[in-house]
């Protein structure tokens, strides 16, 4: 096969991943944020077992997952779950954080003018908290483009591979094939992500 | 804590609460628009118990105004104003007649302040704006909790004066909380003096300058110290 051809497939392939992977942990963590700013018991805890999760490496977290069904296993469903496990925390510290920490005057004045809770979460903590939000988002992406390397140990793919392929036969350069265009797309999603970020600030 | 108050507004009168910083003031003007709910004894708006009023509507016929303004940061000057007729369901183009007309009414122009963000403000804009902001729905009450403290003296003089000429036009019910028993003077129609959980001294300014009880000398002379 043509080199560029795999190399083209293997960045869509990663590509495609971390995408899964942040929809995933978008669509979760974000409601559970909200919720979890409304009880401070439930926070508390939930974010601590979050963080628990962040402390596993992801090898091991990869390993755990293969005898599960369903969710586990070799391939690209158990990757795409890890990585979604890993991105989770950026994505919701920084919204709780973020909606918990709007100015206590601010919040007193919505609630003065006869806002409800629902017209308050969304014109008054959801837009003063955006900025953080998108902030942990980018956190979260740049970090799982890197992380996503490792899915190719259980076969999910990506530029892995490269990397993968290059340790087994100690070659220099296949290991760079994979971690080269790696890190220029975790720069360039980084870029957008932050011009993205200005976009949104206040 | 509070205990044993007694207290009626009557219709278009300003009543000022004073006292020292935490003797319970804001907790009182909270419990007016039911941010704070009382553990015990019963507030009537309207003649109708506070439990009784949804809190959305009764707070929507209370205009509040705090020491910084509380202004939605990432709204201009002109959506600020115009959040509670918005609520309301205002069409547009109504809501940016009172907006314009609100922002004249507080000394502001309207075609330079509009698109304003809060953070381009000053301080005695801040609160230009978020009384226009309380006034926009034409409530028929207001309560100011010290919205003009934070103020330098110069700005806060002609805030007072304005403040003051706004409410001979408006004839709004308005219950403002201060520590400045100057403010109270030149504001009130009547001062009630908090101190230790009740309040110590009600009456007119003219009754107030007569006041003998220990607390309201203790602020009767703070005057005597800014004279000399």
């Amino acid at each position: 096969m043509n080199g560029w051809d795999e190399l083209a497939r293997l960045s869509l392939e990663h590509f495609a991943l971390v995408g899964a992977a942040l929809a995933i942990a978008l669509a979760l963590g974000l409601p559970l944020a909200v919720l979890l700013t409304r009880h401070a018991r439930a926070r508390r805890a939930t974010l601590a077992a979050v963080n628990v999760v962040q402390t596993i490496p992801s090898l091991a977290l990869f390993g755990v997952l293969l005898p599960i069904p369903l969710i586990g296993g070799v391939g690209k469903r158990s990757a795409i779950v890890v990585l979604a496990l890993y991105a989770l925390l950026p994505i919701m510290r920084n919204a709780v954080v973020a909606i918990v920490g709007v100015d206590r005057g601010v919040r007193d004045s919505a609630l003065a003018m006869g806002m409800t809770p629902r017209q308050i979460l969304r014109r008054v903590e959801i837009p003063l908290a955006l900025p953080t939000i998108l902030a942990g988002i980018r956190i979260a992406t740049v970090a799982t483009i890197g992380t996503a390397t490792i899915a190719a140990a259980i076969g999910g793919g990506g530029l892995g591979t490269y990397i993968f392929r290059g340790i087994a036969t100690a070659d220099l350069s296949t290991v760079l094939a994979g971690a080269v265009p790696a890190a220029l797309m975790a720069i360039v999603m980084d870029e957008v992500m932050e011009w993205t970020e200005r976009r949104f600030s206040y | 804590m509070l205990a044993g108050i007694d207290l009626t507004l009557e219709r278009g009168e300003t009543l000022v609460l004073l006292g020292a910083s935490g003797v319970g003031k804001t907790t009182l003007l909270r419990m007016t628009n039911r941010l704070v709910e009382p553990s015990a004894g019963e507030i009537r708006f309207d003649g109708k118990p506070l439990r009784d009023w949804d809190p959305i509507a009764l707070r929507r016929r209370m205009g509040y105004v705090i020491q910084d303004g509380g202004l939605f940061p990432h709204l201009s000057v002109a959506r600020n104003v115009g959040l509670v007729p918005e609520l309301e369901g205002w069409p547009a183009q109504r809501i940016a007649a009172r907006v314009d007309e609100l922002l004249d009414r507080v000394g502001l122009e309207p075609a330079q302040y509009r698109a304003r963000r809060p953070r381009e403000l000053s301080g005695g804009e801040k609160q230009r704006v978020g009384i226009a902001r309380a006034l926009a729905a034409d409530p028929p009450v207001l309560l100011l909790d010290e919205p003009f403290a934070a103020l330098d003296p110069v700005t806060r003089f002609e805030m007072q004066r304005q403040f003051r000429a706004l409410q001979q036009a408006l004839d709004k019910t308005v219950l403002f909380v201060t520590h400045d028993l100057r403010e109270a003077l030149a504001l009130g129609t009547r001062i009630a003096l908090l101190a230790h959980g009740r309040i110590d001294t009600l009456g007119t300014p003219r009754e107030f300058r007569a006041a003998r009880s220990a607390q309201a000398l203790a602020f009767l002379r703070t005057l005597e110290e800014q004279a000399a």
